[in-house]
């Protein structure tokens, strides 16, 4: 099977046969394939730009069928700017990411974030919470309320009473698992991960208990995901303190 | 070497390189030079505008600035088979810079790699490349390091292991790979091919990377531009001198330039350490500067041709891998680079025909497809086009599968890879 070039015709079918093997990649670059055949050239968009990004946060962004990589779609671009510049710069770490970001300008993570921020790919399968109720009311109680004794605020306070965000800068909670959510938490105690200082979510990080994250965590990965889950416009609500990364 | 490639906050860069054997504690740097110090020049003036594209072109940047902290202010760690190395404060500062150095101390440390008190300097700092550097090139530079903000660091001591950090050490590999000498020119060649030797030679310290490391850790000169595996960074540089490796011999003047500058050529992309040396540095020459080291280096290839392919494996097994390896690229891999393995050049380059995937050493596919990449963003191309990294994809067996396919089809004319090779580089450091 190591023979000559293959016709353009053959080329084409055996692309198009194999296309369901990867129905990632299938999905976004097959017809355009197809067509490209002729002249060979990549469809000059985003989408095609960001197809390395694909396998791990599923096309659009919307996340894939694993715990740890989060979906994308619909965060705010201001937010997603934040994160690609942090993995870029090293502020934040998760090896793969990082190396792939390196080289790139800021300019061009900027339309990476927009292209995904734009996004609104169906909402991921609900999850059902594989801890008691106990522990879910506790959850409840801290992402709404807050814990005012141990300096906890409620995370509603910035992210919204529905969870959703708040341009340009604060991320909506919805659509991911609790191991993510909690290795973020995690992240920031540990310092792994930082934002633009004051770096509010160090604060709020570092007065949880292990309980509490896994509390919130379950519960927030719990929620279901209303039809409309735009991030808010930006000063839609004033924040409990500064966040380096929103601009007041 | 792969344990201690694995240390986390490991930076990987070239320097592993020539580095070398030696070493003394930094003590020697406290020099008290009563020299009278050149002012700082206008930093908008021309000797400074021409000092910063010199300072490019010698990627002083790579090394010398940690990533996302301030500007030449060093500390960065260059992880070698020796110990770690810290580049040096480079700033104006008076106390922990180069600040009280004269225009003499910066051309010496260039020309003849020592410190103003007459102390050896590391081989990981290039001035066995720099020492071609003109003296006009090396004040210009000099200016332009004075007009940069000064940042006050200490130097961070190196720490290598005994014997290596014996600094007279130095002395023992200078005298085996180190030739003092100003770049002279080639009166039979062309202008353009002795600005464009100058360049390659000196500055652009490309045989740093691009020539094969010997067991004392010195790229020797007799083998300069043949390639070699950058040793604690595990990619290999292609020989830059034969068509059987990645001689350029057969490209066009215009796809070396493409490649240099904006990352992209018709006849393949740059990635791992080479997508820096082309972020950094050689997308800030000027037209006139890539095309001249392009003459150049398209000139030093030696038109061999290339060797007949010798598979380190048995046949029957070597077929089952291309197999395996055909239904692999199929479904992952023919959307970008098309089932005849031409791909749509330069965006997603062409496996077919390209010498970089070809070589004798596999390291560099191999990587290639655990880790993806983006070639870097270059004004030449600003939004490229990038690969997925495969590591959790596929397992060791498909991933020796489909670089084997990509290496033996379509005319290629590269040896099988076993699922052992494909396992060896899942750990090789990502940076
Ligand atoms: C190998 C899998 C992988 C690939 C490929 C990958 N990512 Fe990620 N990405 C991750 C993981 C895992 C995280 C979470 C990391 C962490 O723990 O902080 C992440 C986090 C992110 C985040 C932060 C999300 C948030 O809500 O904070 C953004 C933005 C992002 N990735 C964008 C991209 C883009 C753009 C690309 C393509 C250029 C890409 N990623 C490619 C795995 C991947
Ligand atoms: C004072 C405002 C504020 C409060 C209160 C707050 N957050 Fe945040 N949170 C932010 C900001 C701002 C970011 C974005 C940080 C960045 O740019 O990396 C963020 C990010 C996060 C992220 C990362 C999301 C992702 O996609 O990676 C998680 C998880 C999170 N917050 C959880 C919580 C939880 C749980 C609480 C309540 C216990 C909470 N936050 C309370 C402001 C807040
Ligand atoms: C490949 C990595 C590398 C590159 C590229 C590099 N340097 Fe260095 N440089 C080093 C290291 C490592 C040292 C420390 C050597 C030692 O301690 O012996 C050093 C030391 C120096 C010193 C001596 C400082 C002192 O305090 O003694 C000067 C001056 C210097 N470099 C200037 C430059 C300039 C100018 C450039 C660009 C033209 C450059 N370097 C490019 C690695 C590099
Ligand atoms: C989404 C498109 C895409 C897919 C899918 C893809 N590649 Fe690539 N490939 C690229 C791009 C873009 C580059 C240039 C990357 C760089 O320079 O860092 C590249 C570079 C390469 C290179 C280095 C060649 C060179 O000159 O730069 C090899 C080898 C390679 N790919 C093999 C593969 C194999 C094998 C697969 C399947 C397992 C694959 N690729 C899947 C887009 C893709
Ligand atoms: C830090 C080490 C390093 C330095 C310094 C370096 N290179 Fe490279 N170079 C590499 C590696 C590794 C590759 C293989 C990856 C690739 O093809 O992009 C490479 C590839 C290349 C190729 C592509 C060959 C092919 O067939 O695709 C060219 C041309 C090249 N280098 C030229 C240069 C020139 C000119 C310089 C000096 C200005 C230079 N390199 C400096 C590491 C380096």
């Amino acid at each position: 099977m190591t023979g000559g070039p293959i016709s353009l015709a053959a080329a084409a079918m055996i692309a198009g046969r194999h296309c369901g093997w990867f129905p990632l990649l299938a999905l976004l670059l097959c017809s355009s394939v197809a067509r490209a055949q002729t002249d060979r050239q990549p469809p000059d968009t985003m989408e095609a730009r960001v197809l390395a990004c694909v396998a791990c946060h599923g096309p659009a962004g919307r996340g894939i069928d694993n715990d740890y990589f989060p979906r994308l779609a619909g965060k705010p671009a201001g937010y997603l700017t934040n994160q690609l510049i942090a993995f870029r710069d090293g502020r934040r770490r998760y090896t793969p990411m990082n190396y792939l970001l390196e080289f790139q300008q800021d300019s061009y993570l900027r339309q990476m974030a927009e292209y995904f921020a734009a996004q609104r790919p169906p909402p991921p399968p609900e999850i059902v919470p594989v801890v008691s109720q106990e522990i879910l009311d506790r959850g409840r109680s801290l992402a709404m309320t807050g814990d005012a004794e141990h300096g906890v605020p409620a995370c509603a306070a910035c992210h919204g009473p529905a969870f959703t965000g708040m341009e340009p800068a604060i991320p909506g909670l919805l659509g991911l698992r609790a191991s993510y959510l909690s290795a973020q938490l995690g992240a920031w105690r540990y310092g792994t991960r930082t934002a633009t200082a004051p770096d509010c979510m160090q604060n709020v990080a570092g007065h949880l208990t292990e309980l509490d994250v896994t509390a919130v965590t379950a519960w927030l990965a719990a929620l279901p995901i209303p039809p409309d889950s735009s991030p808010t416009a930006r000063g839609a609500w004033p924040l409990p303190f500064a966040c380096g990364s929103q601009p007041k | 070497m792969s344990a201690q490639a694995q240390q986390p906050d490991q930076l990987l860069r070239r320097m592993a390189l020539g580095v070398a054997l030696a070493a003394l504690a930094f003590a020697a740097l406290a020099f008290a030079s009563a020299v009278a110090q050149p002012h700082p020049p206008a930093p908008d003036s021309a000797i400074v505008k021409q000092g910063e594209y010199l300072a490019r072109a010698g990627d002083c940047i790579a090394c010398h600035t940690t990533p996302g902290a301030a500007l030449f202010a060093g500390g960065r760690a260059m992880p070698t088979p020796f110990g770690t190395l810290y580049s040096s404060n480079i700033t104006p500062d008076a106390d922990t810079g180069i600040g009280k150095w004269t225009t003499d101390n910066f051309y010496s440390s260039m020309h003849t790699g020592r410190a103003p008190d007459g102390g050896l300097l590391y081989p990981a700092m290039p001035f066995s490349s720099y020492t071609k550097v003109t003296r006009a090139d090396s004040d210009a530079i000099f200016a332009y390091l004075r007009a940069v903000p000064p940042v006050r660091q200490p130097n961070r001591p190196h720490d290598l292991r005994f014997p290596y950090n014996n600094r007279s050490l130095i002395l023992g590999w200078r005298t085996l790979f180190f030739t003092e000498g100003e770049y002279k020119p080639d009166a039979a060649k062309s202008s353009e091919w002795n600005r464009g030797a100058y360049l390659v030679q000196g500055l652009g310290h490309c045989s740093m990377c691009h020539t094969p490391i010997n067991a004392l850790g010195g790229s020797s000169q007799s083998q300069a531009f043949q390639g070699g595996l950058i040793p604690m960074q595990n990619w290999y540089a292609p020989s830059l001198t034969s068509n059987k490796e990645a001689g350029l011999g057969d490209w066009s003047i215009a796809d070396i330039s493409d490649l240099l500058r904006s990352g992209v050529s018709h006849r393949g992309a740059v990635y791992g350490p080479m997508a820096e040396v082309t972020f950094d540095s050689l997308q800030y020459m000027s037209d006139d500067d890539t095309r001249a080291m392009a003459i150049y280096l398209k000139g030093l290839a030696l038109g061999s041709i290339p060797d007949p392919v010798s598979s380190p494996m048995p046949t029957t097994e070597s077929s089952l891998l291309t197999r395996l390896g055909e239904s692999v690229y199929k479904g992952q891999c023919a959307n970008c680079h098309s089932g005849d393995g031409r791909g749509m050049p330069p965006q997603f380059p062409s496996l077919a025909g390209n010498q970089s995937i070809q070589m004798g050493s596999a390291v560099n596919p191999i990587r290639m497809v655990l880790n993806g990449g983006y070639p870097p963003g270059t004004a030449g191309n600003p939004i490229p086009y990038g690969m997925p990294p495969f590591a959790q994809l596929l397992s060791d067996d498909e991933v020796a599968a489909v670089v084997t396919y990509i290496r033996t089809s379509w005319g290629n004319r590269g040896a099988a890879v076993s699922a052992a090779q494909a396992n060896a580089l899942r750990s090789a450091p990502l940076e």
